[in-house]
C-alpha cells in the first residue's frame, strides 16, 4: 500500500485528506471523531474576534439540490463562522492538537480588517500549538456585509494587505482561502502571493439560491418567510473548482504557489483529479456532511491503490501531472478527429443517444425499427453528447488516425493544426501572440 | 363453524375466520411515496419508449413516470387515464412482465424493470383517493349510442362517447357492472371492492344510463337497439365456457363460476372449498382458481396442464405466484375420465408428450384424488345476433372496431384481435368510441 503521508507548506499529515473549515470542524467532539476515523488534517471552523459570539439563524441553514434517488449533488448554507466563545475554541484546539500531534490542525480566521485585530488573534492561535492558519476571505454571506470574508477576498489589495499583516505578526504557515465569486481567480491568488502567503486554498462556496418554495414564493432555506443567498458546495461545484485550481497552477505568476484543493471532493478519484491539476492536498466538507466521516477509508484505500497501480511512491509525484495538459482553446488541435462508436452488445436500446442527437445536435445516430442505434460517420462531429447521456456507457469516441478519410468532410485527417495556425483565423498569427500556452 | 383443512369433502370455514382477510389481502401492496420516488427515478425516459409500444392501450409511460418523479402523481394519473380509463385496475391485473415491464430497457440492462405497474397504481390511486374525475363532457350532441356489456370494453367505450357529448345507454346482463373486473379476476388482485369503486368513479363523467339485468337476445334484439340508437357497440364478453368431453365431465365445474361466486361472496368463511382441488387448464383463470382454492383453505391445489410448463398461457410470473402459494403444477397430462369414489373423485390423466408441436398421448397415466374439480380450458362466445361475421370464435372487427354490420361496432373479449385482457378490452372500447364519434359527426 502506497505511503500517503503528506507535507503541505511544512505541515505534516498522514494523508492528504483534510476536513475543510466548516460545520464538521466546529468542535473538539467532531474533530476527535474525524481524527479517529482517519482524516489526515482538519481546518478548524473559522474563529472571529473575542467578544459577543456570532449569532446564527435558528431556522434551517442548509438547502440542497438532488439527483435521482435524492442523491445530494449540491449543498448551500447560510451558517456563519463559529458561534462559540473564542476562548472555548482556543482551549479545545490546544487539547486536540496535544492529543493528535501527528495530524494537521490549521485554524481558520476571520477578524475585522485592522492590523491590531489580526495581531491579537494570531497570538492567541499560536499559543494553541496549531500548525498554521487559513485566512477566510471567502465566506459569501453574513460576514461579507460586515467587511470580512468575501468582502476582503473580492479585493486583491485587501488580500495582500491582510496577508502581509499575518506574515508580519506570526511565524505560522499561512494559507489564504479564496472566494470563487470573482471574475478571474488568478488576481486574488497573485495578491495572496505578493502578501507572502505560503499557499492558497480554493474554492470557498459560491453565491447561490438552491431552490424556491413554490407555496411561500420564497428562497430556501426559508427563515420566517424570507430567504437569502448562501454558499454553494458539494459535487455540483467540483468542475468550477477544478478549473480555478488549474488556472492558478498554470498561471506563470502563481505556478509555484502551493494549493489546497476544495470543492466537491467526495471520492479518492476526485482527490486525485484535484492533485493532478496542481493541488498538493484536498479539503472535504459536503461529502462528510452527506455520509459521515468514514468515507475517508475509501479515499485512503482508493488513492493508495491508484498510486500503487501507477507506481507512485509519494503523493507529491501525482501533484500537477495534468497541469501541462491544460491549455487555451486556440491551442487545441483542430484536425484531431474522433467518431462515436457504439458497443452494440452493451446497448440496451433506450434510444436516448438517437433522440438527443436528432433533436439537439447533428442527426448522426440512426435508430432502426428494431431500435438498434448506429452512428452515421458522415454526420458525426464527435460532440460526445451521446457518450454523456448513455445510461450504460456503451458509447465511446474512437480516434481517426492522421491520413484516414473522414466521411463527414470527405478529406483525410490532417496533421495537427490549431486555431492560431488555421487559415480561417482572420487575425492569423496575431492570435498566437495573445497568450503563450502553458508549459 | 370451523372445519379443518384436512376434513374430506367440500366444506366452508376451513381456516380460522380471521385468516381470510390476511389470505386475500393485496397481493402487491402499493408503493409508499418514498418507494414511488425511488422507482420513478429509475426511468430513463427512453425515446419512442418500448414500454409504451408494448402497452395495448398505448399509455405514455415515460411521461407519467416523469410526472410522478416531479411530484405530480395526479397529473400522471390523467396521462394514464386519457389512454386507458381502466388504468387503475390494469395497474393491478395487467401481466406487466410480458407487456410494459417486459419491454423495459432496464429489464435488458439489469433484469429489473422499472416498476411500471406499481407506479401506475401509485398515480391512479392518488387521483381516486382525491375523489377527482378529471374528464368532462364536450358540448352535448343529439346522438345516442347503445353499449352492450358493462365490462371494460363497454365501459371504456361508454366513457369516451360520453366525453364526446353523446348519450349512452349501457346494457348489462349481470346485476352489477364491471364485467370480468367485477366477476372474473382474483380477489387478491383488487381487494376492497376496487372494481366497483372504479366503475362508480368512471360513471361520474355523466351521460351514461346503466340498464342492469338486460341481456341481448333475452331482453331485446340488435334490431331493437339499432332502432332506438344511432350506433351500437357490442362488448358482452365471452358468455360460454369450454367443457370437457370425457366420461364424468359433469363432475367438474367451470373455474369462472367458482371465481365469480367468490368475488361476490360477502364472507369468504362461508364459501365451501374442497380438501383436494384439481384445476384443469393452464391459463390465468386456472392460476386464479387454484391459488384462491388454496387461500380458502384447500389442503392441496393442483393445476394440471396438458402441454409442457413453458407452453402454459399463464405467464412465468403467474406460475411463480401459484407455486409460491403452494399450488402444484403438473404439466403434460390430459384428463381422460373423472370417476366418483367414496369421498370424492378420482381424475385420470393420460401423460402427454409434444413432438414438433403436436401433442401425443402416452401409455402412462396419472390418477389424482379430488374433492373438487374445476375446468379452466377456455371461454367461448355466447349466442350472437345474426349477420355478424365470426372469425376464430369471435366477432370479426377491423382496426377501429367496426363489424360487418352497419352502425355496429364491437370490442373486448367477444371481438377479434389482441389478447383477452382488460387493457386490450379498454383500448378497443376507446378506439371504437372514437370511430363511432367520427362516424356520427361526419354523418
Amino acid at each position: 500500500m502506497a505511503n500517503l503521508s503528506s507535507e503541505f507548506i511544512g505541515i505534516k499529515s498522514p494523508n492528504p485528506f483534510w476536513l475543510a473549515s466548516a460545520p464538521p470542524t466546529d468542535k473538539e467532539y467532531n474533530v476527535r471523531r474525524a481524527y479517529e476515523a482517519g482524516w489526515g488534517g482538519v481546518v478548524w471552523k473559522t474563529l472571529g474576534m473575542d467578544g459577543p459570539p456570532v449569532v446564527n439563524v435558528s431556522g434551517p441553514r442548509y438547502g440542497a439540490i438532488y439527483g435521482p434517488d435524492r442523491t445530494l449533488l449540491g449543498l448551500n448554507n447560510i451558517e456563519l463562522i463559529t458561534d462559540r466563545p473564542l476562548e472555548v475554541n482556543l482551549r479545545e484546539i490546544k487539547t486536540v492538537k496535544r492529543d493528535y500531534p501527528d495530524r494537521a490542525l490549521v485554524v481558520s480566521l476571520m477578524v475585522p480588517c485592522d492590523e491590531e485585530s489580526w495581531k491579537f488573534i494570531l497570538r492567541e492561535v499560536e499559543n494553541t500549538g496549531a500548525d498554521g492558519v487559513e485566512l477566510n476571505f471567502g465566506c459569501p454571506h453574513g460576514m461579507a456585509e460586515r467587511g470580512m470574508g468575501a468582502a476582503v477576498g473580492q479585493v486583491p489589495e485587501y488580500i495582500e494587505m491582510v496577508t502581509r499583516w499575518v506574515k508580519t505578526h506570526s511565524r505560522m504557515p499561512c494559507i489564504v482561502k479564496l472566494t470563487p465569486n470573482i471574475t478571474d481567480i488568478r488576481k486574488p491568488a497573485e495578491a495572496a502571493q505578493r502578501g507572502g502567503a505560503d499557499a492558497v486554498s480554493l474554492i470557498n462556496t459560491i453565491n447561490s439560491i438552491t431552490s424556491v418554495d413554490l407555496d411561500l414564493f420564497a428562497p430556501e432555506p426559508t427563515i420566517d418567510g424570507m430567504g437569502t443567498h448562501g454558499g454553494y458546495c458539494g459535487p455540483a461545484v467540483k468542475p468550477i473548482a477544478l478549473n480555478m485550481v488549474a488556472e492558478i497552477a498554470r498561471n506563470a505568476e502563481t505556478r509555484k504557489l502551493p494549493i489546497s484543493g476544495i470543492g466537491g471532493v467526495t471520492t479518492w478519484r476526485d482527490a486525485a483529479e484535484f492533485m493532478a491539476l496542481g493541488a498538493s492536498n484536498v479539503q472535504v466538507c459536503t461529502a462528510v456532511m452527506t455520509y459521515g466521516f468514514r468515507i475517508v477509508e475509501e479515499m485512503i484505500a482508493g488513492l493508495s491503490a491508484f498510486m500503487d497501480q501507477k507506481g507512485f511512491t509519494a503523493t507529491s509525484e501525482l501533484v500537477g501531472l495534468a497541469v501541462p495538459k491544460v491549455t487555451d482553446w486556440q491551442y487545441l488541435n483542430l484536425n484531431y478527429t474522433t467518431k462515436a462508436v457504439i458497443k452494440q452488445e452493451d446497448c440496451i436500446k433506450c434510444g436516448r443517444c438517437h433522440v438527443v442527437c436528432e433533436d439537439t445536435s447533428h442527426q448522426a445516430i440512426a435508430m432502426a425499427a428494431d431500435r438498434t442505434v448506429t452512428v452515421k460517420d458522415e454526420e458525426c462531429v464527435a460532440c460526445n453528447l451521446c457518450v454523456d447521456v448513455c445510461p450504460t456507457g456503451c458509447i465511446s469516441m474512437q480516434e481517426l488516425p492522421v491520413g484516414t478519410l473522414d466521411p463527414r468532410t470527405g478529406r483525410p485527417v490532417g496533421t495537427p493544426l490549431n486555431w492560431t495556425e488555421h487559415p480561417n483565423n482572420p487575425s492569423g498569427s496575431a492570435a498566437a501572440c495573445a497568450r503563450e500556452p502553458a508549459e | 363453524m370451523t372445519t379443518s383443512q384436512f376434513q374430506p369433502g367440500i366444506m366452508p370455514g376451513r381456516l380460522p375466520a380471521e385468516d381470510y382477510c390476511h389470505a386475500f389481502a393485496d397481493t402487491a401492496p402499493p408503493l409508499t411515496d418514498h418507494a414511488a420516488r425511488v422507482a420513478a427515478d429509475r426511468c430513463y425516459f427512453c425515446y419512442d419508449a418500448p414500454c409504451t409500444t408494448a402497452c395495448p392501450s398505448g399509455i405514455d409511460v415515460p411521461l407519467f413516470i416523469r410526472q410522478i418523479a416531479t411530484g405530480q402523481p395526479e397529473a400522471a394519473a390523467v396521462t394514464i387515464l386519457s389512454q386507458n380509463i381502466f388504468g387503475g385496475l390494469c395497474a393491478r391485473v395487467c401481466p406487466t412482465e410480458t407487456l410494459c415491464e417486459g419491454a423495459c430497457v432496464r429489464e435488458v440492462a439489469e433484469g429489473k424493470p422499472v416498476e411500471i405497474g406499481l407506479l401506475q397504481r401509485h398515480a391512479t390511486d392518488r387521483l381516486q383517493a382525491a375523489g377527482v374525475h378529471p374528464f368532462s363532457r364536450a358540448e352535448r350532441t343529439d346522438f345516442s349510442i347503445a353499449v352492450v356489456g358493462a365490462g371494460p370494453a363497454g365501459l371504456a367505450c361508454a366513457h369516451r362517447l360520453a366525453m364526446k357529448g353523446h348519450e349512452v345507454t349501457l346494457y348489462d346482463a349481470r346485476l352489477k357492472p364491471g364485467g370480468l373486473n367485477e366477476y372474473g379476476i382474483a380477489a387478491y388482485k383488487a381487494p376492497g371492492g376496487f372494481a366497483a369503486k372504479e366503475v362508480a368513479w368512471l360513471l361520474q363523467i355523466g351521460g351514461i344510463t346503466l340498464l342492469e339485468n338486460w341481456a341481448l337476445g333475452r331482453n331485446g334484439t340488435l334490431a331493437d337497439l339499432l332502432e332506438d340508437h344511432d350506433a351500437v357497440f357490442l362488448g358482452m364478453g365471452l358468455a360460454g365456457v369450454n367443457a370437457l368431453t370425457i366420461p364424468g365431465a359433469e363432475h367438474a365445474t367451470p373455474a369462472t363460476d367458482f371465481i365469480a361466486h367468490l368475488r361476490q361472496s360477502e364472507d369468504l368463511a362461508t364459501l365451501p372449498i374442497g380438501r383436494r382441488v384439481v384445476v384443469i387448464g393452464g391459463g390465468m383463470t386456472a392460476v386464479d382458481a387454484a391459488v384462491q382454492a388454496k387461500l380458502l383453505g384447500a389442503e392441496t391445489s393442483t393445476i394440471v396442464y396438458r402441454r409442457s410448463q413453458p407452453e402454459m398461457p399463464a405467464s412465468l410470473h403467474e406460475q411463480d405466484h401459484a407455486q409460491t402459494h403452494g399450488v402444484r403444477i403438473v404439466p403434460n397430462a390430459t384428463p381422460v375420465a373423472i370417476r366418483k369414489d367414496e369421498v370424492g373423485f378420482e381424475v385420470e390423466f393420460a401423460r402427454t408428450a409434444t413432438r414438433d408441436g403436436t401433442m401425443t398421448l402416452l401409455e402412462d397415466t396419472l390418477r389424482l384424488k379430488a374433492d373438487q374439480v374445476f375446468t379452466a380450458i377456455g371461454q367461448t362466445l355466447g349466442p350472437v345476433p345474426e349477420g355478424l361475421t365470426i372469425t376464430g370464435g369471435k366477432i370479426a372487427i377491423d382496426a377501429t372496431g367496426r363489424t360487418g354490420l352497419a352502425k355496429v361496432w364491437a370490442g373486448g373479449d367477444c371481438a377479434s384481435g389482441g389478447e383477452d385482457l382488460t387493457v386490450t378490452a379498454s383500448a378497443q372500447g376507446r378506439d371504437a368510441a372514437e370511430d363511432i364519434h367520427a362516424f356520427l359527426m361526419g354523418a
